[in-house]
């Protein structure tokens, strides 16, 4: 791991742990409270927080996982080098995508 | 007292101690014997004694004795230690010592491991001083009480036992990783205002053999006989290279 990939790992971690906490309380608040699928859609649709929220923490999971699973895939595995970078980059761009879809079609709906 | 307490270095009452000892080299089996332990034995006398008196085939290093050349490091009971420093009374468990050779690094024969990897990734850490083109030309005044002196004093102890290195479970994961050994004492470099090769010692400890790899599950710190730290040491390495990484891109 380089010096980069090591802070983006570490900053990514830091937007991780805010991000969870209010995604895990927002969750508990909405379901506590009673709120039906069709009253959470009222408050999420055209929402920008509610996107930028999601969309910013999927990117962050989207950096922060690929980067400890090559850790964990060369500690564990004997995969190195160049074919479990590109590997780890299309795990990255999977997470972004199908992250970003579930927040946009919540976003839309 | 009897006849035997008399005897200097002799234990009130000799203990009978049952040594395991690993013979052979990757492929091998432990081999047991039974001793007297006597007061103040260390594991080192004990190996000796077995080597002296019972089978002279039996293959081992030391030098010193005093714990100052970091020669003597075995798993004993399944730990890492310097075994001149070790008293194998304080060690031994339901009187039984079990002792094999170090982790991490090939065995040459019995307790006797080939050191030279260990050193090697010394040498690729950049573990050497770069004095520079144009060495000093004066005298560097450092005080005792500046940072980086205290940074460096802190682990420059070293014996290059290889105990942390034999404890270090990131080495065993990953052959290429540097270990805390080399890294602590790149840190110690990183931390001599005199030495002019820090960009390229930065760059050696970087990476996936490098400080960024440790997990700081604190291994290395927990057995370094001389008490040193080196996970702290690693993450000065990580400060400082990223704080290099941040200024380039800045
Ligand atoms: S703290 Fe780092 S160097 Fe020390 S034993 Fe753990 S992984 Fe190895
Ligand atoms: S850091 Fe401690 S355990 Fe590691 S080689 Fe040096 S003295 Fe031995
Ligand atoms: S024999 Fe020198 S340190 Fe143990």
């Amino acid at each position: 791991m380089n010096p980069v990939l090591y802070l983006a790992q570490r900053g990514t971690a830091a937007i991780l742990g805010f991000a969870v906490t209010i995604h895990l309380a927002t969750m508990i608040y909405a379901t506590r409270s009673g709120l039906t699928a069709g009253d959470i859609f009222v408050r999420t649709k055209d929402n920008w927080w509610f996107l930028s929220f999601y969309a910013l923490f999927v990117l962050a999971a989207a950096i922060h996982a690929p980067i400890g699973l090559r850790s964990v895939l060369r500690e564990w595995t004997s995969w190195h080098g160049r074919s479990l970078d590109i590997a780890m980059i299309g795990f990255s761009t999977l997470l972004v995508v199908l992250g970003l879809r579930a927040a946009f079609a919540v976003f839309l709906a | 007292m009897t006849a035997e307490t008399s005897k200097p270095g002799v234990a009130a009452a000799a203990e009978a101690l049952t040594v395991r000892v690993w013979r052979g080299a990757e492929s091998g089996a432990f081999q047991s014997f039974q001793i007297r332990l006597r007061a103040n034995q260390t594991v080192l006398d004990v190996v000796t004694e077995i080597q002296r008196e019972q089978d002279a085939t039996l293959s081992y290093r030391f030098a010193c004795r005093v714990g100052m050349c970091g020669s003597c490091a075995m798993v004993v009971n399944g730990r890492p230690r310097w075994t001149c420093r070790t008293r194998a009374a304080a060690v031994a468990e339901a009187d039984v010592l079990t002792l094999e050779p170090l982790r991490n690094l090939p065995i040459v024969k019995d307790l006797a491991v080939d050191m030279e990897p260990f050193f090697e990734k010394w040498r690729k850490a950049h573990g050497y001083f770069e004095p520079g083109e144009d060495a000093a030309k004066d005298f560097a005044l450092v005080s005792p009480d500046e940072p980086g002196r205290r940074e460096a004093d802190a682990g420059v102890e070293c014996i290059n036992c290889g105990v942390c290195y034999s404890a270090c479970d990131v080495v065993s994961w990953n052959p290429d990783y540097l270990g805390p050994a080399a890294l602590n004492r790149a840190w110690t470099l990183v931390n001599d205002v005199r030495d002019q090769g820090q960009d390229a010692r930065l760059d050696a400890v970087s990476g996936d053999a490098g400080c960024h790899s440790c997990h700081s599950h604190m291994s290395c710190t927990e057995f370094c006989p001389k008490t040193l730290g080196p996970t702290f040491a690693i993450a000065g390495l990580k400060r400082a290279t990223i704080g290099r990484a941040l200024r380039r891109k800045g």
